[in-house]
């Protein structure tokens, strides 16, 4: 079985460096690296017609600036040591979204950033790395 | 551009000619009683002196607030309407007698239509329930497709367009005018419309229109045309769909603004001091904001005040229910009586005009009117979701009649019958007025966040039926930048001519047009319904052999 390490970004200083910490990682252990960015998004929220009929749309601008502006320059840069890295972009609660990318990919550990998630919600639900820790079924590494 | 404009003229002269042949004999018959008085056309039914009141909403303005003599627009415009407004009226609104009462035909035709849906999809308001539930909740939306608009999204945001002025302000006109008997024959046609909505949203995603720019166009208009052609009927399919084009477009100028503007000054009157209120005689200025705030959100295309009215409007409707349960608790004696009234009288009303059959249609006609299952609006909302299976639509649409109808107007019955039924010292109030004055007996200071809930109500209303009636007008005249905002302008001046001046004509025109979007719409399940139902028995079998994943049981597993 093929080790899978997976990350999350979210733009944020500590989540490249989680990325860079886990890909050291999966370079020493010969791993496969998943880097994962989650849009937040919920389908609990509510909308308007208009905004609905062009919600696909959206999305699909939504995660091509997210490939272009933050995935892709962070592949570029990590992959110069490694050669088995993944990027992907997903819409979503974003520790439920991580928790499903392991288990539908069986990768056997999760890198985060310590912050994630900003202002109230966070305050609300805490971070994305505590939700991680609470309810993740793999092991967690919390970059500081 | 030119067969746009064609077919444009084709529909209007077909709409026409179909309704003169309709009226003919029926105007003559009629035409005696038209005269006498426009408020005489729901005999036995109307309270005496009441005045104008919405169809649709079941409210009447207070006459104190609305302009008393006619200015020179409301002259100009109601000579010019009411000539028109008698024909098409007396055509959707045709009455028959019907053992002692008047029974209007596109009730009956929009009560056949959800008992034919009920029987022929086997009953999929009941069987198809629980499964709508598990869909709004989100078990069978497979994480990778996140970021779509979800089945909730599409729910509350066709709610928004439904449950509005009326839930609270008409149900009380009912009772009064019915009694309780009738809330027992409003929830029957409420379960029996979730029916007929499951078949219209099912067709309206799965016949709607993909633009090359990536947004959908969706709604009856769609499924009449491209549903009919499959079945090898074009030309009928294309008629009956601009037919329907034509009448959302009035219907959404008319009840689904106008009138919805005009509710909201009235509210926000009452709330000011009433007739003492400065807000008096200045309609106009309260229309000007309302258009503004209405303009900014649908032209100026400022997503932060339509996001706050989607966001505010569901906790409105939740407020509201709470605080009506909060009245129940306060009366929970009373409650017994209130449920033993509904049932008793729905059988054997004492002293109702009418009788059985009376308060049946009273009951019925309520429910078509609140929950607007068979007009074909919501399938509009519906179809901008973007799902593989039409059917999943069609099973979370099936819960509006039921959240509208069958919870949220019976909550407001049940308020009315627990405090001021039977008590003659509120004669005088009826519509709104009557609700609120039911929960000021038991919370003093509930009429005003009352009055707030109807007036965001009538706000979103507005925004939800403005994209219907675009959608009505682009099918006539192409998409493009141009007719979008030709259309957007017009629906702002509306807003500020409905807080103005008491177009009674204008009211009872477009009250008319929306319940004749009915007659293509549900012509259309007719014809398609086979094929909604091979599509319903494939989901169906799908979700039992698991085909189907539902992603909750799945994660669950592990």
């Amino acid at each position: 079985m093929s080790n899978i390490l997976l990350v999350g970004i979210d733009g944020s200083e500590p989540g490249e460096r989680a990325a860079e910490f886990a890909a050291n990682v999966a370079q020493a252990q010969g791993a496969k690296l998943l880097i994962a960015y989650v849009i937040e998004w919920s389908p609990y929220s509510f909308s308007t017609a208009e905004e609905n009929e062009v919600r696909h749309k959206r999305r699909e601008e939504e995660i091509e600036t997210a490939n272009s502006k933050l995935m892709e320059p962070l592949l570029n840069r990590l992959k110069s040591g490694n050669n088995d890295i993944e990027g992907l972009v997903l819409h979503g609660h974003p520790a439920k979204t991580l928790n499903y990318i392991a288990k539908d990919r069986g990768a056997s550990q999760i890198f985060v950033g310590r912050t994630g998630g900003s202002g109230i919600s966070r305050l609300l639900f805490g971070s994305v790395a505590s939700n991680l820790v609470q309810t993740a079924k793999i092991p967690v590494t919390v970059i500081p | 551009m030119k067969t746009r404009l064609m077919k444009a003229l084709i529909g209007i002269f077909c709409v026409t000619g179909i309704i003169a042949l309709i009226s003919l004999p029926v105007y003559a018959q009629t035409q005696e009683r038209e005269l006498s008085s426009m408020q005489e056309w729901v005999k036995g039914i109307e309270i005496p002196g009441l005045g104008y009141r919405s169809w649709v909403t079941g409210i009447q303005p207070p006459e104190a607030i609305v302009v008393e003599e006619k200015t020179g627009i409301d002259a100009a415009v109601d000579k010019i309407m009411s000539p028109i407004n008698a024909v098409i009226y007396n055509a959707v609104f045709f009455s028959v007698p019907f053992f002692g009462s008047d029974l209007k035909l596109v009730v009956a035709w929009l009560v056949i239509g959800a008992v034919f849906c009920t029987f022929y999809f086997r009953l999929v308001n009941i069987r198809g329930f629980t499964q709508a539930l598990r869909l709004v909740r989100g078990d069978y939306s497979k994480p990778d497709d996140q970021g779509e608009v979800s089945h909730f999204q599409a729910l509350a945001t066709a709610l928004s367009g439904t449950v509005g002025v009326g839930n609270i302000g008409a149900v009380p006109v009912l009772i009064v005018l019915g009694g309780p008997g009738a809330v027992f024959w409003m929830i029957v046609a409420g379960l029996l419309g979730m029916s007929s909505k499951f078949c219209e949203c099912t067709l309206g995603v799965k016949y709607r229109n993909e633009n090359p720019d990536g947004s959908v166009s969706g709604g009856p208009m769609y499924s009449l045309k491209k549903g009919l052609a499959e079945l090898g009927k074009p030309s009928l399919g294309k008629v009956l769909a601009i037919f329907f084009a034509i009448t959302v477009v009035f219907g959404c100028l008319g009840a689904g603004n106008m009138f919805q503007a005009n509710q909201a000054y009235v509210q926000f009157v009452n709330v000011t001091g009433g007739e003492n209120s400065w807000l008096v005689g200045k309609g106009w200025l309260f229309g000007l904001v309302f258009a503004v705030l209405v303009g900014v959100v649908i032209i100026g295309g400022i997503k932060s005040i339509a996001k706050v009215t989607e966001k505010v409007v569901p906790f409105m409707a939740i407020i509201y229910v709470i605080g009506a349960l909060i009245v129940l608790g306060m009366n929970f004696d009373r409650i017994p009586f209130a449920i033993s009234s509904i049932f008793t009288n729905a059988f054997s009303p004492e002293g109702m005009a009418g009788g059985f059959i009376g308060v049946l249609i009273l009951g019925f006609q309520r429910a078509a009117f609140s929950n607007e299952a068979g007009i074909g609006s919501a399938a509009i909302a519906h179809s901008a979701v973007r799902t593989k299976e039409p059917v999943t639509e069609g099973l979370v649409s099936l819960l509006e009649p039921f959240i509208d109808t069958v919870v949220i107007c019976t909550i407001t019955a049940l308020v009315i019958l627990t405090t001021v039924y039977g008590d003659p010292t509120v004669s005088h109030l009826t519509g709104v007025g009557l609700t609120s004055e039911a929960m000021m007996r038991s919370v003093a200071w509930f009429p005003t966040p009352l009055a707030l809930a109807v007036v965001l109500f009538a706000f979103s209303t507005m925004i939800s039926w403005s994209y219907y009636g675009l959608k009505g007008w682009t099918y006539c005249f192409g998409e493009s930048k141009a007719t979008d905002i030709s259309f957007k302008v017009i629906f702002c001046i509306f807003v500020v001519i409905g807080c103005s001046i008491p177009l009674t004509s204008v009211l009872d025109f477009s009250d008319a047009m929306i319940f004749a979007m009915a007659i293509p719409n549900i012509l259309g399940i007719y014809f398609l319904a086979p094929i909604v139902k091979k599509e319903m028995d494939s989901y169906f079998a799908r979700v039992k052999s698991g085909e189907i994943v539902n992603y909750r049981k799945l994660n669950a597993g592990s």
